[in-house]
């Protein structure tokens, strides 16, 4: 049962055992075991394994990981919270967070929000576009993400967001896999189809 | 200073009649299902049952987004407390720091006070030991722990979706066990699901089920009500419906009449609906208004069409619009002045919706011998400065010595109201 997940007891996969993990294996960015942040060494030594997967630039090039440029830093410290307290089930940052101390959780937050927003590249379907900006006033997305979806606060910037993890991460609020921390996103997302968060994901991914 | 104006519309008569003149919301609104000017006529407003239905494109109403408390505490060096003011008398200080997003509080028989969450998933204890106040997680791993409530030694634990209950806890503070299951017939919805609960002097648990969109019309037997049942989870029923999400209620101490808040729905304007303050008495109807009348007299644009607000039970007081109205208790201790004898102290936590926050701040309402409200006064404030929270009270709690604890979910701690000495 999707509302179980978060409880403890739960015997997590090891992190290098994790989809997106193996993910990365194959494309031979990484190999087991690098992705854990050390516990000591400078604060940049210590977010270079992070990066390796969320992408040294602020854009993620890993399937289903997110782009972490342009996060507004007490998004990042509740996401960090959340993964090391195991109340966001996703493999492997609860591995990855589990013996961060609440300073670590300041200072990566801090430091990663740094990272430059990514910008949309390409040329994207101006149907498919229009459908997802007209959902997405009919949904009021930006209220809360802000009008250009940069996010404020603990509300994630959503723009220029990988396509792949949009979805996924817009399908597991809707079934309330994701609680969020604030439960405020899973009742937006319980009124989206399956067909709501494709167009969306396209519209966000290619936001410009 | 915003809270003035609020007062003065709360005193109870005249102020459904002072509101609505001031404010006359529904003109000022669009039409539900009418798309507002800066809405291109292509995009279709919000679907009817929607969250956001009603939601104005207004740039005004572009930034106004729940705020979260962060989820690491305020440490005690950096806690507003100087800020907050109580009347003449009174002293505000730190009871104790440390305790992640605070909200319900609940005081056992030996003195320890128990502090539920709702974004975080522990249950704080702060117990005196050898000398020293110490605060320590006593449950972990639960869904929005919100909800406490204490009986004969056991804490009862409202998560999202279930009871359980932890027996004989203060003997057992170095070691908790994990809560039993008390009861989890509950909906799983997100929205509104986390609970506060109380036992009733019918020694029957009072759980509140709340609706589960910002406004909708919800299966009433599930949703928009407030339960209660037997000790061991047995025998629930519905107690009264019409009640859109109440987290805090209390019943005064002698006339034995439930007293509950609740928070009215969002984005319909800036000033309407009020949150309320309701009372449920042996003569007095059982449906409380959600989703048909907000504030006893003014029918939602969408579901009040051919409802009429003499068919539900009206609120004793309103609360000030969007001020989330939550924590209440009756004031029972010695401590404090005579006038405050069976008040009730009343937690707003402050608004998200609105452009000019209001509430943030404790209000005590003073009643009439005949259980009606005469007065709603601030009591503690400060918690709102240049229109940005410091500090956002959730429940209050009377010590055994009369003083009053305070929650504060934003920097998650507790505070101590004290009279004289
Ligand atoms: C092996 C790849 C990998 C590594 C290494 C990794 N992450 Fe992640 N991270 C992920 C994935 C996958 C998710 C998304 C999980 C999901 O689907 O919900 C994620 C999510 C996040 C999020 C939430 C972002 C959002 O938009 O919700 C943050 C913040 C984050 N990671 C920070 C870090 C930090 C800090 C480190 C280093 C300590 C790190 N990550 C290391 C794969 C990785
Ligand atoms: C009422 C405010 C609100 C509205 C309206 C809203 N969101 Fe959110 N959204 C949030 C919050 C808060 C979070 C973070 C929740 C958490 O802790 O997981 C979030 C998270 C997200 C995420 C996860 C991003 C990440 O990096 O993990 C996505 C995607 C998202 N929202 C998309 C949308 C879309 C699309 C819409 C419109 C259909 C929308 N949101 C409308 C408040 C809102």
């Amino acid at each position: 049962m999707a509302a179980e997940r978060g409880r403890p007891g739960a015997s997590p996969r090891p992190a290098c055992l994790s989809k997106p993990f193996l993910k990365i294996v194959a494309t031979g960015a990484l190999l087991c075991g690098a992705a854990l942040p050390s516990h000591s060494g400078s604060l940049q030594e210590r977010l270079a394994p992070c990066l390796a997967c969320h992408g040294e630039s602020g854009r993620s090039e890993t399937p289903e990981v997110p782009s972490l440029g342009g996060q507004p830093p007490s998004f990042l410290l509740i996401q960090l919270y959340v993964f090391r307290e195991r109340q966001r089930i996703a493999e492997p940052m609860n591995e990855l967070t589990k013996d961060l101390t609440d300073d670590d959780l300041r200072s990566f937050s801090d430091e990663l929000a740094k990272l430059p927003a990514p910008v949309a590249a390409g040329p994207a379907d101006p149907a498919r576009m229009a459908m997802g900006a007209a959902l997405s006033a009919r949904h009021r997305c930006g209220f809360c993400h802000s009008p250009d979806f940069s996010g404020q606060n603990q509300i994630p910037r959503i723009a220029v967001q990988r396509e792949d993890y949009l979805v996924k991460a817009l399908r597991e609020y809707s079934t309330q896999e994701r609680r969020g921390y604030d439960p405020s996103m899973v009742e937006i997302a319980r009124q989206l189809s399956e067909a709501d968060i494709l167009d969306l994901a396209y519209y966000l991914a290619n936001w410009r | 200073m915003p809270i003035d104006r609020a007062l003065r519309a709360l005193a109870v008569t005249g102020s459904v009649a002072c509101l609505l003149a001031a404010a006359p919301a529904g003109a000022q609104q669009p039409a539900p299902g009418g798309a507002p000017a800066a809405v291109p006529a292509a995009q279709p407003p919000p679907a009817p049952g929607s969250a956001l239905y009603g939601r104005p494109d207004a740039p005004g109403a572009m930034r106004l987004a729940p705020i979260a408390p962060p989820p690491i505490p305020t440490p005690a060096d950096k806690l507003p407390v100087a800020k907050l003011k109580a009347p003449a008398g009174f002293k505000v200080e730190v009871f104790a720091a440390g305790v992640a997003n605070a909200r319900s509080i609940r005081i056992g028989d030996k003195g320890t006070v128990f502090v539920g969450a709702r974004l975080i998933d522990k249950v704080h204890a702060i117990r005196e030991k050898d000398g020293k106040r110490e605060v320590k997680v006593i449950a972990s791993g639960l869904h929005r722990p919100n909800g406490l409530a204490l009986h004969k030694g056991a804490l009862y634990i409202a998560e999202l979706s279930k009871v359980s209950r932890i027996d004989a806890v203060e003997d057992n503070l170095d070691n908790p066990p994990k809560p039993t299951l008390v009861n989890d017939q509950f909906p799983k919805d997100e929205p509104h699901g986390w609970k506060f609960i109380a036992i009733g002097p019918d020694d029957k648990l009072y759980v509140p089920v709340g609706a589960n969109a910002n406004i909708n019309d919800p299966d009433p037997n599930h949703y928009a009500h407030i339960r209660r049942m037997n000790l061991d989870g047995s025998g629930m029923e519905i107690l009264v419906r019409g009640v859109r999400n109440t987290v805090g209620f209390d019943w005064h101490p002698t006339t034995k009449e439930l007293y509950f808040t609740d928070n009215g729905r969002d984005w319909l304007s800036e000033d309407v609906p009020e949150d309320e303050l309701n009372r449920v008495t042996a003569a007095g109807k059982k449906h409380f208004g959600y989703p048909y009348c907000h504030q006893g007299n003014f029918r939602d644009p969408e579901f009040g069409w051919g409802h009429s607000c003499a068919d539900y039970e009206p609120p004793v007081a309103l609360l000030g619009a969007h001020t989330a109205a939550l924590g209440m208790r009756f004031y029972t201790g010695a401590m404090f002045p005579a006038e405050y004898r069976n008040a009730i102290f009343i937690a707003r936590r402050g608004s998200w919706n609105r452009t000019e926050k209001l509430g943030g701040d404790i209000v005590v309402a003073k009643l009439n011998p005949d259980g009606s409200v005469k007065s709603i006064e601030p009591f503690l404030t400060g918690f709102l400065e240049n229109n940005n929270y410091v500090a956002r009270p959730v429940d209050v709690e009377v010590m055994k010595d009369g003083s009053l604890l305070v929650s504060d979910d934003f920097n998650g701690a507790v505070y101590r109201v004290s009279y004289g000495g």
